[in-house]
């Protein structure tokens, strides 16, 4: 499979998780043009962004292409142990998605 | 070559869990109903975004949200911002812009375990005031900060 377009890091200390991802993206808000072209480039960014940690969705992130490219995510959450498995997921504006799941340390 | 297949691949997997979670009454109806909210995102005002967003706009400033922002952020596009609320039931936190183009940058919903805690980089046309909007116990509590910027994140 591709490689995945989040990295996630979470590690857990004293049952609190801190959740850290990065995910490669445009996040283009629609409203820049091509300097070239002097055509606008189209809309993409991400638009929801949701975490489960067994079974429960922990976050979920509502974005706009106000965040930054490249967008950088991080939370914390109780109730976690060391190596549960957490799953990120991204869907974005153009119905592309995108998920990964990640050991806790 | 298998590009498309791959993504379409996985976005069908992707359906499925989550239908699979919903039968299984994993996921709570709140976060399956939290469809995205275009309205709140297209608005153009920083109180009609929150109204849209939240259902009302009369946020009481608190001194319970931290928010960590730089003073002078040297370029637009990445402006790091932090929050941090105190209060306790806090359910969200949205992050609004008021000089941008579409004043609402952000909103996370924390589940019940989730710590009212979130970190992300957000884009900044010019100089504004950031402000973070906690909802807790269905009122609204905000916190501002003015972040000055010297190159602009959109349309640069």
């Amino acid at each position: 499979m591709a490689k995945s377009s989040i990295k996630v890091r979470a590690k857990v200390k004293k049952g609190e998780a801190t959740v850290k991802c990065l995910i490669s993206h445009p996040m283009e808000t629609g409203l820049r043009k091509n300097k070239k072209t002097g055509k606008m480039i189209p809309a993409h960014f991400i638009q929801e962004v949701n975490c489960e940690h067994g079974g429960k969705n922990v976050m979920n992130a509502q974005w706009s292409g106000t965040i930054s490219k490249n967008p950088f995510l991080s939370f914390k959450f109780s109730g976690a142990n060391k190596g549960d498995t957490i799953k990120i997921s991204w869907v974005d504006n153009t119905g592309k998605s995108d998920s990964t799941e990640a050991k806790m340390k | 070559m298998n590009h498309k297949r791959r993504v379409l691949l996985k976005s069908t997997l992707a359906a499925g869990a989550t239908g699979v979670a919903i039968s299984a009454g994993l996921l709570t109806p709140k976060a399956v109903l939290a469809a995205w909210p275009k309205a709140a995102f297209e608005a153009k005002e920083a109180n009609a975004a929150l109204e849209a967003a939240l259902g009302s706009s009369a946020a009481t400033e608190s001194g319970e949200i931290k928010m960590k922002a730089p003073d002078i952020a040297e370029n637009g596009a990445v402006v790091p911002i932090t929050v941090t609320s105190d209060i306790d039931g806090s359910e969200s936190i949205s992050i609004v812009v008021k000089e941008n183009g579409t004043p609402l940058a952000a909103s996370f919903n924390m589940g019940p375990d989730t710590a009212a805690f979130v970190s992300t980089r957000i884009k900044m046309a010019k100089t504004s005031d950031v402000t973070a909007v906690v909802k807790a116990g269905g009122k609204l509590y905000s916190a501002s900060k003015n972040v000055k910027v010297t190159i602009g994140g959109c349309g640069g």
